[in-house]
């Protein structure tokens, strides 16, 4: 057993892990966004959600408002993971030591993605305020966590392709939250009338499938279909996969 | 060692690097000079499995860079220009993790880490952040980076740019103390490194590799190279018997400051010749020297040739 741990602990994605989950603690950085996490979390469940208001004792109010917040907070997180290796010039230096690029993409993703993780954590009170309050169902909470950290991880994939495509932070920022606000209402009337006109009705189909929001409210209310949970690895692996090849495409500049 | 056949970079229609073919043995410390954006630091990247070649091949310790990446970048220690580093990270954990990804473990893992702190003087600035040192210091955590895992091969891409004269001093000396049985090559266009530190220099310009001498062989061709100067009171009045004698092909005088230079025909010797002149005429002198040649003279000559100015221009016409 200790071998095996061992073994993990001396893996080239588990070095890189660490270093970058380290790193985000070693600035304000992190506090701040945990901080701010968890008071719109709490804010937008008991103001605009009605968490006490609507006298049922489950968290969807809570969730409802996660695709919201993380298309503003993931951006931030995934800004910095590729462009800022880029303007310092680390990205040469990581990517000339014995790691293959997979590697180095997937250590850096699972640090910023454990960072998500460790904030969506925190908000354990609300979990425990339900359960002093009620008698909830605690699968469909669970159920909830796990499509809030899927639809995270989601974000932050393509946040790191983003940050890979350019050496501007800001861009980054800007690139992805756009990005995510597109796929965020695939399937909903703001983003299907504009495709329809622009690529006729079958596109508009294909593209509704890729609703993050559909699939994470299918997930939230509890329902964790095989489907769902499929859409969301697979969008994550699609985008390292393009992160991947933008840091080979862009290395030279 | 270290071997490039017809090694090609090229961004779209700019070729960075042209078909540059070399070798290098254990041994053997290699200057890359060359002017500014002259290809240097992309012949490096690519030896050290950063950029992928457009063609030709390159291979270190008998690994090709693109075949087999991860065992040609075990055997290798790259400090890329400008030493980067994480800021954020002292220079304790930033080792640290280079250790780890260099799969340096338990007992030897210690000792590779004192041994490199120890040997770059790291210790008082350990705990600080790399992104708080001075540039002296951020270079020396780099250079401890590279030499961690004791790589056979080691490139360093401007190892010495702007540090002060002192610090200087000490990354030539501890190039040179690691140089017997690794490959080291250093990039710099400071023309007193070569001297301080190669065996051998490869002059790059525009991409192409013109020359590939030890540092004599490149000072020889210079047309200082055995010429004889001197400081005298009237040098004007001496020019004329020093032109006379045999084996001299001309004599300059400095405008600025008087000194007075002989250059020598092709090989001969002047020295003793002009020694004698000035003993028999009883003429007054100072600092007479024999020129070992100059490589900045050399250097401008290579890569200034006409030939390569009409094809630059080609290439960005």
């Amino acid at each position: 057993m200790s071998t095996l741990a061992e073994r993990f602990a001396g893996h080239p994605v588990a070095a890189v892990f660490r270093r970058e989950l380290a790193s985000y603690f070693a600035t304000p950085l992190a506090y701040v966004f945990i901080v701010i996490f968890l008071v719109l979390a709490g804010a937008f469940s008991f103001y605009l959600g009605g968490f006490y208001e609507r006298g049922q004792a489950d968290l969807l109010p809570f969730f409802n408002f996660h695709p919201w917040l993380y298309l503003f907070l993931v951006p931030a997180v995934a800004m910095r993971l590729w462009a800022e290796e880029r303007k310092s010039g680390t990205i040469e230096l990581l990517l000339t030591l014995p790691i293959t690029m997979w590697q180095a993409v997937l250590g850096k993703f699972l640090a910023a993605w454990a960072f998500i993780g460790i904030a969506l954590a925190l908000t354990f009170p609300m979990w425990i305020t339900v359960n002093y309050l009620g008698d909830p169902d605690n699968g469909v909470i669970v159920a909830g966590y796990i499509g809030s950290l899927l639809m995270a991880g989601a974000f932050l994939a393509i946040g790191a392709c983003l940050s890979a495509a350019t050496r501007n932070q800001v861009v980054a920022f800007i690139l992805t939250v756009a990005t995510c606000f597109v796929l965020l209402l695939a399937g909903y009337p703001l983003v299907m009338d504009a495709v329809r006109a622009v690529a006729g009705d079958g596109v508009a189909q294909a593209i509704a499938q890729l609703s993050f929001l559909t699939h994470f409210s299918a997930i939230s209310r509890g329902v964790l279909d095989l489907r769902d949970l499929l859409f969301f690895l697979l969008t994550i692996g699609f985008w390292l996969y393009a992160c991947a090849v933008v840091i080979d495409l862009k290395k030279a500049d | 060692m270290i071997e490039t056949h017809a090694l090609t970079k090229r961004y779209g229609a700019l070729t960075a690097v042209d078909a540059i073919s070399f070798r290098v043995e254990p041994g053997q410390v290699l200057g890359f000079l060359g002017p500014n954006g002259a290809g240097k630091s992309t012949t490096m990247k690519m030896i050290a499995g950063f950029l992928a070649p457009t063609s030709g091949s390159a291979s270190v310790c008998g690994f090709d860079v693109e075949r087999q990446p991860i065992e040609a970048k075990r055997c290798v220690g790259y400090l890329p220009e400008g030493a980067p580093g994480y800021g954020e990270m002292s220079p304790r954990s930033f080792l640290g993790f280079i250790a780890d990804l260099r799969g340096l473990k338990g007992e030897q893992r210690r000792a590779r880490l004192d041994e490199v702190t120890g040997r770059l003087q790291l210790e008082a600035v350990l705990d600080k952040p790399i992104d708080t040192l001075s540039k002296g210091f951020k270079r020396r955590v780099g250079l401890a980076q590279a030499i961690l895992h004791d790589p056979p091969v080691l490139i360093l891409d401007e190892p010495t740019d702007g540090l002060d004269p002192n610090q200087k001093h000490e990354v030539r000396a501890l190039i040179r103390s690691m140089a017997r049985d690794k490959i080291i090559v250093i990039s710099t266009h400071i023309l007193e490194e070569v001297h301080a530190v190669c065996t051998r220099a490869v002059i790059i310009a525009n991409g192409r590799l013109l020359a590939d001498a030890t540092p004599e062989e490149l000072e020889a061709r210079s047309r200082y190279h055995g010429a004889v100067s001197l400081t005298t009171p009237n040098p004007l009045a001496l020019k004329d018997g020093l032109a006379a004698l045999p084996g001299v092909a001309s004599v300059e005088v400095d405008p600025q400051d008087g000194r007075l230079t002989a250059f020598p025909k092709a090989g001969e010797p002047i020295f003793v010749a002009v020694a004698e002149h000035l003993r028999s005429r009883d003429i007054g002198f100072s600092e007479l020297q024999l020129e070992r040649g100059r490589l900045d003279e050399v250097f401008r000559q290579i890569t200034t040739r006409p030939a390569d100015a009409a094809v630059a221009q080609e290439g960005r016409a």
